[in-house]
């Protein structure tokens, strides 16, 4: 008995493993810091997205079933979460990537630096 | 837990499954925070690991019909970029004054 | 339900025996304060999954807060590299 919100959890649950496995291999694959930034922040924050929104569905659909104050804090709580998790990750990418460039860690292949020389990188 | 709800069964195997996934990610990233070359390599491999390990602990709460639990993830989310702001800023200033 | 609590206390015990290798092993001291943030990251998801939630919340609040802080804060007073007797 497979009914619409199975359909749309599994969906959502589907599409953030995938991206946190896209994001988890491109950090061991890729070649320098700052494709592994690219990799690492990016596909890993948007697959935690729709993990979330999977598990709010989940925790939704249990609280029209039977409702117990306790799926609402959950999915609640996990918003919340999310939403500090999409605030603080950008952020800390930005000061690595500038953290990086500042110390002489060159991109990979890169025969053309923009940057150098300039005042304040 | 709640087997007396019809049709609810496959979604909890389901939430189970994506919680081992997402631990069986969180140690590639484990690999890159042990293997990585430079410091910056290694910030970046425990912010995705951090990330992830949020993830699994939002499903495994969801699992474990526990509302409490999910607050430890949201510390996380809130605390785990102070760590790299500060060593961000560390490698700056340290780069500065060496010049 | 028993099979997939071991599997998580295995997984979660290998990884701390690596990260915790990592951290003696490590030249670099700064990386070996990121090897014990990744620690007590883990040592926190095992609280949770013994459902301890104050001690995990306490863990995560001093473990990636205050501790990786302080030795950054030691390191930049001192020296980045392990010094040999």
């Amino acid at each position: 008995m497979i009914g619409f919100g199975d359909i749309l959890i599994l969906v959502f649950a589907i599409i953030g493993v995938f991206f946190n496995a896209l994001g988890s291999l491109g950090l061991l694959r890729f070649p320098d810091v700052y494709t592994r930034l690219h990799a690492g922040t990016k596909c890993t924050t948007f697959g935690t997205i729709f993990t979330v929104l999977a598990v709010v569905c989940y925790s939704l659909w249990r609280w029209i079933a039977v409702p117990d104050p306790r799926w609402v804090v959950i999915s609640v709580h996990s918003i919340i979460a999310v939403m500090f998790l999409l605030l603080a990750n950008p952020v800390g990418a930005h000061a690595i990537a500038r953290a990086a460039r500042k110390i002489g860690i060159r991109p990979y292949g890169a025969v053309v630096d923009e940057m150098e020389g300039m005042k304040n990188d | 837990m709640g087997k007396e709800d019809c049709g609810m069964i496959p979604v909890l195997d389901a939430l189970w499954f994506t919680f081992y996934l997402l631990m069986f990610f969180g140690l590639l990233a484990l690999i890159r925070l042990v293997i990585g070359p430079t410091v910056p390599d290694r910030v970046v491999g425990l912010d995705a690991m951090t990330t992830i390990t949020v993830a699994a602990m939002i499903v495994l709460a969801a699992i474990m019909e526990e509302p409490i639990i999910v607050d430890i993830a949201l510390v996380y989310a809130l605390l785990s970029f102070v760590a790299t702001l500060y060593i961000a800023r560390y490698l700056r200033r340290k780069k500065e004054g060496l010049q | 339900m028993i099979d997939g609590f071991l599997f998580i206390q295995i997984i979660i015990g290998f990884a701390l025996v690596v990260t915790a290798v990592t951290a003696v092993r490590l030249k670099n001291l700064l990386a070996a304060a990121i090897a014990l943030g990744g620690f007590s990251l883990i040592l926190s998801l095992e609280f949770y999954v013994l459902q301890a939630p104050d001690v995990a919340m306490a863990e995560a609040a001093v473990g990636a807060g205050l501790t990786t802080a302080l030795f950054v804060l030691a390191i930049k007073r001192t020296s980045d590299e392990e010094v040999e007797e």
